[in-house]
């Protein structure tokens, strides 16, 4: 019973990772752009909500009310003030620009909440759980994990059903094309980040609740971003969501055989299911 | 007045110089032929036309205003939509997607999706399919479609029959009088110099980079005709 509770809390806690990785997915597909701050952003996010949360003394759940528009536009003027001027064909500039924002963000976290680490108080959410067949789960990860499936189909029916979604698919095909549709590949860029950061709020709130967080653990939650886009194929939001349940039942299933064993099983899985299949479990991309 | 007008075009690649000093004009309703070689720069000319090249701003003169600076989204909303050498569709969108993004331009006009249809059926059967999946002709009626779907007042098109089956050509030509109609003008790139004088008022002919002949199709003999497009 407990390697099917492990399993059980594994695909729950893929849920997060799933949305960490569908940001880091849906900026990587529209503009190619590898963003290392996205872990930094997600604890952003999550130091927002703490804040409103706070001051208003309103709950994590619905301070998302506020914190998602919050970084949606910020995502948009980081977008058109700072990382448009960085996408010149090359690889390069964006990692190193994304790079410098991760250093910059956790540093002003640093100064201004301190290295003391900190939760999100969901109140009676955190312990609240119901048993099913023996096994108990917490309505929080279970929460979470409808969210993230609600998440991965609404940006599916976003890319896949909306204007928007074609303009991101367009322009991520062939931007000199696009431009020529009407198309300013400068403002879809700028709402792609919009909408990944978004869903970075989204992330950021759920981690803030489920774990302990300092302006440190940000560059952790990239490496699981990464892995689950990875292992689902990039390009598939589905295969992220695969990915990212994978993911977090490694993790699970390492950390009952032996609690040291917990990230360490989340990495050789991805390496094993790297070596086997490069390209992810159902890539899409064909560049 | 004339719609378009071209006035000392220079256009560069780095130290490579495409264009020198182009001259060129286009009515309301006129239909124009640009022929010239490989090489010859009509492609520049499109892509400074369309704004994918940024000229200085009084270079290129549209209804009155200088556009040469435009980005190609900009240009694409004053009306000039090019069907770009090579189709060059979105492969990750389907064949009615890639007629749907036309509209984002944001132009209000007859061309709509249904009468794309009706003037290339074959597209409708096979609306949902990838734009990849289709022959090259097939792929040449979307991108002329996505272009008319931004209803534009010019419309340019590059290399139209260039790749394609004789068959093929023949039969989008046959269709180009129901494609330009209504007071739009269109200029027409070609390497088959026969094709493109049949459907047009005018032609320039390019040849490294300047116009060596322009007049009315029936008004140049066929010597002076090749002697500018080839240079001997």
């Amino acid at each position: 019973m407990d390697w099917m509770n492990a399993i059980i809390q594994g695909i729950l806690l893929g849920g997060l990772y799933a949305m960490i990785a569908a940001g880091l997915s849906l900026i990587f597909g529209v503009m190619r752009l590898v963003n290392i701050a996205h872990g930094d952003l997600i604890i952003l996010a999550a130091y927002l909500a703490l804040t409103a949360s706070m001051l208003l003394g309103l709950h994590p759940l619905l301070v998302l009310l506020l914190v998602v528009p919050m970084m949606a536009l910020f995502g948009y003027v980081l977008q058109r003030g700072i990382l448009n001027g960085t996408l010149t064909g090359d690889i390069l500039p964006p990692l190193l620009v994304t790079f410098g924002l991760s250093v910059i963000i956790q540093n002003a976290l640093l100064e201004a909440y301190s290295a003391d680490p900190q939760k999100l108080d969901s109140g009676v959410l955190d312990t609240a759980s119901m048993t099913m067949g023996g096994i108990s789960i917490g309505i929080l990860p279970l929460l979470m994990f409808a969210v993230a499936v609600a998440v991965i189909a609404g940006l599916q029916f976003i890319f896949y059903r909306t204007a928007l979604g074609r303009a991101f698919r367009a322009v991520s095909d062939n931007q000199d094309i696009a431009q020529l549709m009407g198309l300013n590949r400068r403002h879809v860029f700028g709402l792609a980040m919009a909408l990944s950061l978004a869903v970075v709020a989204v992330a950021g709130i759920f981690l803030g609740m489920r774990t302990s967080f300092d302006p440190s653990v940000g560059g952790g939650r990239l490496i699981f971003g990464f892995e689950a886009v990875i292992i689902g194929g990039l390009g598939n939001l589905w295969g992220t969501l695969v990915g990212g349940v994978i993911l977090g039942v490694a993790q699970s299933i390492g950390g009952q055989i032996n609690p040291g064993w917990q990230v360490l099983a989340g990495h050789v899985v991805f390496l094993l299911i790297l070596a086997i299949k490069p390209r992810g479990l159902f890539p899409r991309m064909t560049d | 007045m004339a719609d378009l007008m071209i006035k000392a075009l220079d256009a560069h690649y780095g130290d490579f110089q495409a264009l020198y000093g182009i001259d060129l004009s286009i009515a309301a309703g006129e239909v124009v032929a640009i022929i010239g070689s490989n090489g010859a720069g009509k492609s520049t000319l499109m892509r400074s036309l369309s704004g994918l090249m940024r000229n200085a701003p009084e270079q290129i003169v549209f209804k009155g205003e200088s556009i040469g600076g435009l980005r190609a989204d900009e240009v694409s909303k004053r009306g000039i939509a090019l069907v770009p050498e090579g189709r060059q569709l979105f492969p990750s969108l389907s064949v009615e997607e890639n007629l749907l993004i036309g509209t984002q331009v944001g132009r209000e006009g007859a061309w709509t999706l249904a009468r794309i249809y009706e003037l290339f059926p074959i597209l409708h059967e096979r609306r949902n399919q990838a734009s990849t999946s289709l022959s090259g002709g097939q792929q040449q009626m979307v991108a002329i479609g996505r272009a008319l779907m931004s209803n534009p007042d010019l419309l340019l098109i590059d290399e139209l029959s260039l790749g394609l089956a004789p068959v093929i050509i023949k039969s989008i030509y046959e269709a180009l009088p129901d494609i330009i109609s209504n007071g739009m003008s269109a200029v027409i790139v070609e390497q088959d110099i026969t094709k493109a004088l049949s459907v047009s008022s005018r032609f320039y002919c390019l040849q490294e980079g300047r116009v060596s002949l322009d007049g009315k199709p029936g008004e140049r003999s066929r010597e002076e005709i090749s002697r500018a497009y080839f240079g001997v």
